[in-house]
């Protein structure tokens, strides 16, 4: 349970360092990146499971950031923060996949609550999909 | 400024239609009664009045022929001698009086002028003629009809006088006519209170007596010869309102007038006048109200039109100024989210490290921890700022949203929660329960509940209650809030205006009079609607009304 991974992606340096911080002290691994790019190519190195990603940032976006790595990992869980209110956005993440979302600033244990809970999440869609995989191969 | 032009435009259109409607017909009703119709009337009192002439002037004409046939008849079918015996002369004229009472008496002159037999009832016999004028013309004219004279009977008289040759003598025999008979004879012609009629001869002398003071034998003056002379038929003339009706008798150098009052004449007419005048008064006073109250209901459209132009400016401007502001609040509310975001996570790090440390050990650590708790709490206080700016210009988007009323009632109310304070207002709140979500336009609701509290404050000043209650009304599936305040309240006669566009009490740059009338339009279109309750010196309770839509 406690191994999950989790990438923290904001353009705010100071603030994914303090957030590290404040994550490490409660046992859960992260790792930064500070664009949308930076979380792509890390993405494809290291093994992730759950994404905290600001929906508003410079070049590549939130939307656009989690439509890329959503293809690199389908089971990837997002977590969006948002700075402006905007229902719409909020809706439109959680219709691409998006786990839910969390409004600026954050409280750091509700950030936690929904970073275990998306974990809970994925893990049950691997062992569903493991499943369905023992029976394809037990058929073969 | 306004009401000069609306005062002008009245003004124009009720000079327009007063002279298109009055001067035609004040123009048409006294051609019609002071023109044409005294020209009718002129015109047949003068043919009347020609007939009456004529006609009078036969009858004389006829009266004379017919005393001269007479008087021939007698004097050729009797001699000298037969009619000088008085008593034969008596009873000739018995005789002749009792067909026709025209003459009065009779007499036999001599060549000598001596009267010598008389029949009648004056003394006359032996009275000797030679000298008089009448004597000398019925000698030379044989026949003679005498002007009015005074004679020896001292008694206005006119006499006809026949001379009859006998051999080389002649003697005259004389009849006078009986003035009472003539006079009558012209005076038939004297018509209505006014009419006269006389005969004058050819000097101006009366005839028969005039009705209106002249006597026989004084002169008139009012027509002179010039006139007389120029008569050749009937003719009449008209003398200042009196007509006259002149023609000559021919067998005298006479003229027969006959007067009629056309004031007289016309007075039947002149009834007809006041009448038609008097309609005319009415309908005059008639088109005057008509078009007082035509021309007030046009203005009232108009200033209407003008009001309801003005609100549908004011709306908009209204809610392009909201659209401005929603759109700086947002950007600013972003900004500011995430550095305080930062500083969030920065005193949260610091009381995560603090936790590790040994109290103790730390000279300051409850003052550190304190600190960083209260940095917590105002960043907490500013992200309820900048979330209700974003709240704010998330609902200025028309939409069709899922509206928690308790939450926008409460959200509302907090943006004038400081202002309140201020003034030592207490807000009390009694929100039902689990309300019903409505399906409404956020931006233009909070708007609406703005305007009515915005009103409570000003109704408030200082001290006071303002109270939010929110209900739900199952049979008519509407939900309402109900916002009441302890301020002035309003007097009943004035509810009515409230929601009308500018009307207000407030000085001018408090009030704009507009508050109520965009809520009221809103909530109209919103399906709902706004009710007041007020009391003067009680205070006032504003209820909207919004249907319960579920959406499909
Ligand atoms: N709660 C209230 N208590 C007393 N009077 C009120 C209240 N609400 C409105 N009014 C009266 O209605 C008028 C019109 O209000 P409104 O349309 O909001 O315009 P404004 O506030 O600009 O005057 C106010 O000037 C005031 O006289
Ligand atoms: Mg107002």
């Amino acid at each position: 349970m406690n191994t999950v991974k989790v990438m923290l992606v904001d353009d705010e340096v100071d603030f994914t360092e303090i957030l590290q911080k404040r994550m490490k002290k409660r046992n859960i691994d992260t790792l930064i990146a500070n664009s949308g790019k930076a979380a792509i190519s890390l993405i494809k190195k290291e093994k992730i499971d759950v994404v905290v990603l600001d929906m508003k940032m410079p070049d590549l976006d939130g939307i656009q950031t989690m439509k890329e790595l959503k293809k690199i990992n389908p089971l990837l869980e997002v977590i969006m923060l948002t700075g402006h209110a905007s229902l719409g956005i909020a809706k439109e993440g959680i219709e691409l996949g998006a786990f839910d979302y969390l409004m600026k600033p954050i409280d750091t244990d509700s950030l936690i609550f929904k970073i275990q809970d998306a974990y809970k999440r994925k893990i049950l869609q691997e062992e569903k999909i493991d499943s369905i995989k023992e029976i394809i191969k037990s058929r073969s | 400024m306004e009401i000069e032009i609306y005062g002008r435009i009245r003004g124009k259109i009720i000079t327009t239609v007063f002279l298109f409607s009055l001067i035609p017909m004040v123009f048409l009703v006294f051609f019609l009664l002071y023109v044409q119709f005294d020209k009718i009337y002129t015109d047949k009192i003068t043919n009347t009045l020609k007939t009456m002439v004529y006609n009078k002037k036969r009858s004389i004409d006829l009266f004379f022929e017919e005393r001269i046939a007479q008087i021939k008849t007698l004097a050729y079918t009797h001699n000298y001698e037969t009619l000088s015996n008085d008593k034969y002369l008596s009873e000739l004229l018995n005789v002749v009086q009792s067909t026709s009472k025209s003459i009065v008496d009779l007499g036999i002159i001599n060549q000598d002028g001596e009267h010598v037999a008389y029949a009648g009832p004056y003394k006359l016999k032996g009275v000797n003629y030679k000298n008089e004028q009448w004597f000398h013309e019925v000698l030379f004219k044989e026949i003679y009809i005498s002007d009015v004279f005074m004679g020896f009977r001292k008694f206005p008289h006119i006499i006809i006088a026949l001379m009859r040759k006998d051999g080389g003598k002649f003697w005259i025999l004389r009849a006078t006519i009986d003035s009472n008979v003539f006079n009558s004879l012209v005076q038939g012609a004297q018509v209505g209170e006014k009419g006269d009629a006389y005969l004058v001869n050819s000097d101006s002398v009366l005839q028969t007596p005039s009705r209106f003071g002249s006597q026989v034998l004084s002169k008139i003056d009012f027509l002179n010869n010039e006139v007389f002379n120029s008569i050749i038929d009937e003719k009449v003339l008209h003398l200042n309102k009196i007509f006259v009706g002149l023609s000559r008798i021919d067998i005298k150098k006479w003229h027969l007038v006959i007067t009629k009052d056309g004031n007289e004449e016309m007075s039947q007419f002149n009834d007809v006048k006041i009448d038609a005048v008097l309609i005319l008064i009415v309908f005059i006073l008639i088109i005057i109200v008509g078009t007082f109250m035509v021309s007030k209901s046009i203005i009232k459209g108009l200033i209407l039109s003008e009001k309801k132009k003005s609100m549908i400016d004011a709306n908009l401007m209204q809610s392009s100024k909201m659209a401005a502001l929603g759109k700086l609040a947002a950007g600013v509310a972003h900004e500011i989210n995430n550095p305080l975001a930062l500083i969030k996570e920065s005193a949260g790090w610091i009381k995560d490290l603090l936790s590790e440390e040994e109290q103790e050990k730390i000279k300051n650590f409850v003052e550190y921890e304190k600190m960083a708790n209260k940095i917590e709490l105002h960043v907490e206080r500013a992200r309820s700022v900048t979330h209700r700016m974003l709240g704010f210009a998330r609902r200025l988007e028309p939409a069709q949203e899922n509206v928690d009323f308790n939450m926008l009632a409460d959200q509302t109310v907090s943006f004038l929660e400081s202002e309140a304070l201020h003034r030592n207002i207490k807000i009390e709140k009694n929100l039902l329960k689990d309300i019903p979500l409505i399906t409404t336009d956020t931006a233009q609701v909070q708007q609406v509940i703005l305007n009515i509290l915005d009103n409570a404050i000003d109704a408030i000043g200082k001290n006071g209650t303002i109270g939010l209650r929110t209900g739900y009304n199952d049979s008519e599936n509407k939900i309402f809030l109900a916002i009441s305040d302890t301020g002035i309240g309003i007097p009943q006669e004035e509810a009515k205006k409230i929601f009308d566009p500018f009307y207000t009490t407030k000085r001018p740059g408090d009030g704009t009079g507009l508050g109520l009338a965009i809520s009221y339009n809103i909530i109209e279109k919103l399906g709902g609607k706004i009710e007041v309750d007020s009391t003067v010196g009680v205070g006032s309770t504003f209820t909207i009304y919004l249907p319960i839509r579920r959406i499909a």
